[in-house]
C-alpha cells in the first residue's frame, strides 16, 4: 500500500525522525495560509502523487510548471498551488497519462549543506531488512548503483533490535559526516529503522536525505510503502489510502478477493492461480494477442467472485474476448464450470468467450459445457487456447 | 528423493481443526501419507474424523512421534506457529498459508538458522513424492512418479507442468513448491543441491516467476554445481513493473527481478527455457536429449 509523501512524513514525524515543518493543502488560499503559518522566507511548494521525479515532471495542462517548486512569497506559493491542483502531472514514473494533483504540501525551505540518500528495504537474499546509504543523494540510485557501487553502504538490520548504535556511527563515518551532524545521524538512523519495523513497511525511502548548514538531519523527501500482507494490524492505515490513485478495477477487485492488475490489451483473462494468471497473459502475448488484465481468481473460487470477476473483466471497454483458463486441483472443474454458466447468465456477455478447462472432474465440466446451448469456446490445451481467443479477434 | 519425503515421514497437521486444514488432511491420508495428528491449542485431547487432536506441537511430538508438520494456520499466527513446530523438534515443516506478514517470515528466518527445522514455503502447495506420501494440497493422481526432480514458486502452474510431464511420459520423483512470497524457507539453489545428489533424479524442471533474484542466483549454482540436464519456465515477462501480481513476491522493483534478466542467466548457464508455458513438458525432453554437463 502506498501513501504520500506528506503522510509519511507525518508518520515519521511521530516515530521521532526529523522532517521539514510542513502543511497541507487542497486549495491555493490554503497554500497561501501555509506560507505565512511557516513563518520562513522560502518555501517549497510540492505536488503530491504517489510517483517519483515530480521535480522534473511537468503539467499536460501547464507544461512550464514543475512538480516541485521554490517559493518567496504567499503570491508565489498560490500561483503555483493554482497551476498544480486539478492539473496532471507527468513524470518519468507515472507513464504519460500523468497523475492528477488533489493536494500539494508547503514545506519549510532548509539551509541544505548536503545530500545524502537513505532507504530501508526487505533483502531476499540476506532475508531481512537492510539499511542502505549513499553520499550521492538527490540521484538515481541506479545510476549510482551501476556507475560508482562503492558509494553505497549497507548494514543489516535485526528485526528484533533494530539498527545498533554502531551500526549508526559506522554509517556516518562511511557517508564522510562531520561534527553535530555526526551526532545527528545516532539519534536519526535507528529511530528511522524502527519506524520501518513498527509500521510493516515493504520500502520506505528518503531521496535526497538532507544536512542541515546546522548539522541536522532530515528527510526532505519521503517514500513509504506498507507490506499489504500485514496491513491488518494497521487498522490506522485504512484511513491514509488514496482511492484517486488506485484503479478503480483494482479497488472492486481486491475488495471481492481477487487479484486484478489491469493493463492495456483487449483480451480479458480469468485464472485460478498467479503462476498460471501471469502465465496466461504471456502465452496470449506469445500468440500475437495482447492481454487486457491479470486475474487470479484464487482457490475457493463460487459462483459469486466468479460472477464479479466477469463484471471487472467486461466492464473494461477496451476488452474483445476473454480467455477462461482453470486447471482445477482441489478447486474440481465442474464446479467451475457451474459458476461460470451462473455468472455468464448474470452478466451477459456480448464477447467471444474461450474456456480451457484441466484437472479434477474435467470430463464432467467438459460435458457441462458443451450440452449449456452457450455460445462458449472449448479449448483442449494452451497452445489451442491462446490460439482460439486471438483468432476469434481476427474475424 | 528420499531426503525431504520417505517412509518415514509423520505428519502432524497445525490447524487440523479449520476447514482447510481438515479437508487436505483427509486428502493427504487418502493418498498414503502417514497422517498422525494434528494441532489446535484448546482442542487437544478431542479428535476429528479420526485424527487425535493435541493441545501443542510439543504434546503431538511427544505423543506420536511426529517429524513433519504440515501448517494451515491464519497469516496472523502462522509465523508462530512455524516457530512452534521448529522449537518441538520438528524436522520438515511445509508451511501453505499465503498472506503472512513479510517481516513475520524475516524473524521466522532467524529462529530457524540455528535449527535443523527444513521449512518449506510459506505460501506454496506442498511437497509430494508421487506414489510415496504427499504433503500439501496439490491433487495427487497429476503427479506421475518418475525421474524429474519439480521446483516451483507457483501451485496451479505447477499441476499444469506436472501433468505437461505426465503427456510426455516423464514423471517426478520429488515435486516441490517453494512459495510465491519473498522470504522463503527453501530456495532454488536448496532442492537443486539435494537433487544433484538423489540418484532417484535425472534431470530438473525449476518453475520460476518475476520478482527478486532466486533464478538468478540459481543460474548461478547450476553454472558450477549441476550436471543434470535442466529445463525452465519464467511467468511473468508481461507483467508490468512496480505491480504485485498476486503472490506478494512477485513484482518488479526499481528494474530488477524481471523474466527477462532470469531468462537470460538461466540460458546463460545452459538451462533450456521454455517459451510458451504450453512447453514446460516439451523443454524438460530437449534437455535431457541435450544431456546435462
Amino acid at each position: 500500500m502506498k501513501i504520500h509523501e506528506y503522510q509519511a512524513k507525518q508518520l515519521l514525524a511521530g516515530a521521532g525522525v526529523t522532517v521539514p515543518k510542513g502543511k497541507v493543502a487542497k486549495t491555493p488560499d490554503e497554500a497561501a495560509a501555509a506560507y505565512a503559518e511557516l513563518g520562513g522566507e522560502l518555501v517549497v511548494v510540492k505536488s503530491q502523487i504517489h510517483a517519483g521525479g515530480r521535480g522534473k515532471g511537468r503539467f499536460k495542462e501547464h507544461p512550464d510548471q514543475p512538480g516541485v517548486v521554490l517559493a518567496r512569497s504567499a503570491d508565489e506559493v498560490r500561483q503555483n498551488a493554482q497551476r498544480m491542483l486539478g492539473s496532471t502531472l507527468v513524470t518519468k514514473q507515472t507513464g504519460e497519462e500523468g497523475k492528477t494533483v488533489n493536494v500539494v504540501f508547503v514545506e519549510e525551505g532548509l539551509n541544505i549543506a548536503r545530500e545524502l540518500y537513505l532507504a530501508v528495504v526487505v533483502d531476499r537474499e540476506v532475508g531481512g531488512p537492510a539499511l542502505i546509504a549513499s553520499s550521492e543523494g538527490g540521484m538515481e540510485i541506479e545510476e549510482v548503483a551501476a556507475e560508482s557501487p562503492e558509494k553505497i553502504h549497507r548494514e543489516a538490520i535485526d528485526s528484533g533490535h533494530g539498527l545498533y548504535g554502531f551500526q549508526a556511527t559506522k554509517l556516518a563515518f562511511q557517508l564522510g559526516l562531520e561534527g553535530p551532524a555526526i551526532r545527528s545521524a545516532q539519534k536519526f538512523l535507528p529511530k528511522f529503522c524502527r519506524f520501518f519495523l513498527d509500521n510493516d513497511c515493504s520500502m520506505a525511502e528518503v531521496n535526497p536525505l538532507v544536512v542541515t548548514k546546522e548539522g541536522e538531519i532530515v528527510c526532505l523527501d519521503a517514500k513509504v510503502s506498507f507490506d499489504d500482507n500485514a496491513l491488518f494490524r494497521h487498522k490506522a492505515f485504512d484511513e491514509l489510502r488514496d482511492l484517486s490513485e488506485e484503479e478503480e478495477a483494482e479497488v472492486k477487485a481486491a475488495e471481492a478477493g481477487l487479484s486484478y492488475v489491469k493493463l492495456d490489451g483487449n483480451i480479458g483473462c480469468l485464472v485460478n492461480g498467479a503462476g498460471l494468471a501471469m502465465s496466461t497473459m504471456d502465452l496470449i502475448k506469445l500468440h500475437g494477442g495482447e492481454p487486457a488484465n491479470f486475474l487470479d481468481v484464487g482457490g475457493g473460487a463460487n459462483v459469486d467472485q466468479v460472477t464479479e470477476a466477469f463484471r471487472i473483466i467486461l466492464a473494461d471497454k477496451n476488452v474483445k474476448a476473454v480467455l477462461v483458463n482453470i486447471f482445477g486441483g482441489i478447486m474440481k472443474c465442474d464446479t467451475i464450470v457451474d459458476a461460470l454458466l451462473g455468472a455468464y447468465e448474470k452478466v451477459g456477455f456480448n464477447v467471444p468467450l474461450v474456456v480451457r478447462l484441466e484437472g479434477t472432474n474435467v470430463e464432467i465440466a467438459r460435458k457441462t459445457l458443451a450440452e449449456s446451448g452457450r455460445d462458449i469456446i472449448s479449448a483442449s490445451d494452451l497452445t489451442d487456447a491462446a490460439r482460439k481467443v486471438v483468432g476469434t479477434l481476427a474475424s | 528423493m528420499s531426503i525431504l519425503v520417505d517412509k518415514n515421514t509423520q505428519v502432524v497437521v497445525q490447524g487440523i481443526t479449520g476447514k482447510a486444514g481438515l479437508f487436505h488432511s483427509q486428502q493427504c491420508r487418502e493418498y498414503g501419507t502417514p497422517i498422525v495428528g494434528g494441532v489446535t491449542p484448546g482442542k487437544g485431547g478431542t479428535e476429528i474424523d479420526g485424527f487425535p487432536v493435541y493441545d501443542t506441537v510439543e504434546g503431538a511430538v511427544e505423543a506420536t512421534g511426529a517429524n513433519t508438520s504440515l501448517v494451515f494456520v491464519p497469516p496472523p499466527f502462522c509465523a508462530d506457529a512455524i516457530m512452534e513446530a521448529a522449537d518441538a523438534g520438528i524436522g520438515l515443516i511445509v508451511a501453505i498459508t499465503e498472506g503472512i506478514p513479510v517481516l513475520d517470515m524475516v524473524r521466522v528466518h532467524k529462529y530457524l538458522q540455528h535449527r535443523p527445522s527444513r521449512l518449506i514455503g510459506p505460501n506454496c502447495p506442498g511437497i509430494i513424492t508421487p506414489s510415496v506420501a504427499k504433503i500439501g494440497i496439490m491433487p495427487g493422481y497429476i503427479h506421475q512418479p518418475g525421474n524429474v526432480g519439480l521446483i516451483s514458486r507457483s501451485g496451479t502452474l505447477t499441476y499444469e507442468a506436472a501433468w505437461q510431464l505426465g503427456n510426455v511420459g516423464l514423471g517426478q520423483s520429488t515435486a516441490v513448491g517453494i512459495g510465491g512470497d519473498p522470504i522463503v524457507g527453501t530456495n532454488f539453489i536448496d532442492l537443486l543441491e539435494l537433487f544433484q545428489n538423489d540418484p532417484a533424479t535425472e534431470a530438473i524442471l525449476m518453475i520460476g516467476e518475476i520478482g527478486g533474484n532466486a533464478e538468478e542466483k540459481a543460474a548461478e549454482y547450476i553454472q558450477q554445481n549441476v550436471s543434470k540436464p535442466v529445463a525452465s519456465f519464467i511467468a511473468g515477462r508481461t507483467a508490468p513493473p512496480g505491480k504485485r501480481m498476486g503472490h506478494a513476491g512477485a513484482i518488479i522493483s526499481g528494474g530488477s527481478g524481471t523474466a527477462n534478466d532470469k531468462i537470460a542467466a538461466l540460458e546463460a548457464a545452459g538451462v533450456v527455457v521454455a517459451e510458451s508455458p504450453a512447453d514446460m513438458g516439451t523443454a524438460v525432453q530437449r534437455a535431457m536429449e541435450k544431456g546435462g554437463k
